[in-house]
C-alpha cells in the first residue's frame, strides 16, 4: 500500500496516476488546451482521478495512491500553503 | 494536499500543527508541487500558485459524492463534512431507498422516495427541519 519512500534532496512531487512523475518533463496538464482540462474537470457521481503524492505522515515520508483507498471512504482536502493562518 | 514539500509539511507538523493536535495530524500531508493534482480536481489557483480550499468526498467506490471550494480566507466547517459524510454513508447504506432533507443529521428523519410521497412532503417535513 502506501510504501515508504527514501529522503533524498530532490523534492518529490505527485502526478496523475497514467502519467510519469519526471519534473524535467513538460507537464502534460499544462499542455492541455484549456477546453481540455475543462473536460477533465470534477463532476459529482463521476469517479475521482487517481492520483500518486508523496506524503508527510506520522514521521514517515511515504507516496499515497488515491485508488489503494477504495473500499474507503475519502475526504481529500487541499488548502493554500503550510504556515498559513487559516 | 497543499503545494508545499513533504519536508515543510514535516516542519509545520512539528512545529506548530502538533502544539494543535495531541500526537500530531494523525492522515497523510500530501505534497502537490506544480499544482498537477490540483489542477485536475479543478481547484488549482495559477495566477497565485497554490491550492484553493477544496474539499472532496470520495466513496468506497471511488466516486466523488460532493465538494466545497472556498478562497483561502474562509476556512471550512469539519462538522459539516462529517454530517454529509454520515449522509452519503445513510442513503449508500440504505442503496438509494432512503434520501436525507435539507438539515438531516443524525436522528432526524430521513424521506423514503416513492409514488406515494409525491406532494406529500410538506406533511413529514417543516422548514424548522432546515435548521440545526
Amino acid at each position: 500500500m502506501a510504501e515508504e519512500i527514501p529522503a533524498g534532496c530532490a523534492r518529490p512531487t505527485g502526478s496523475v496516476v497514467g502519467e510519469k512523475a519526471d519534473p524535467k518533463k513538460k507537464d502534460s496538464i499544462e499542455a492541455k488546451s484549456e477546453k481540455e482540462v475543462r473536460g477533465t474537470m470534477i463532476k459529482v457521481g463521476k469517479k475521482a482521478p487517481d492520483f500518486t503524492a508523496p506524503a508527510y505522515h506520522k514521521g514517515k515520508f511515504i507516496n499515497v495512491t488515491l485508488s489503494d483507498h477504495l473500499g474507503k471512504w475519502v475526504v481529500l482536502c487541499f488548502y493554500p500553503g503550510d504556515f498559513t493562518f487559516v | 494536499m497543499s503545494v508545499d514539500s513533504i519536508f515543510v509539511h514535516k516542519m509545520w507538523n512539528d512545529h506548530e500543527l502538533s502544539k494543535m493536535v495531541k500526537g500530531g495530524i494523525p492522515f497523510p500531508m500530501l505534497s502537490d508541487g506544480g499544482g498537477k493534482v490540483g489542477t485536475i480536481y479543478g481547484i488549482y489557483d495559477e495566477d497565485a500558485g497554490v491550492e484553493t480550499r477544496g474539499r472532496f468526498i470520495i466513496d468506497p467506490d471511488g466516486v466523488v459524492q460532493g465538494f466545497e471550494v472556498l478562497t483561502p480566507p474562509v476556512g471550512r466547517n469539519v462538522s459539516e463534512s462529517i454530517r454529509q459524510i454520515q449522509a452519503f454513508q445513510l442513503v449508500r447504506q440504505s442503496k438509494g431507498t432512503e434520501a436525507t432533507p435539507s438539515g438531516w443529521k443524525p436522528g432526524k428523519p430521513t424521506l423514503k422516495p416513492g409514488p406515494d410521497m409525491v406532494g406529500r412532503v410538506w406533511e413529514v417535513w417543516k422548514t424548522d427541519n432546515a435548521f440545526d
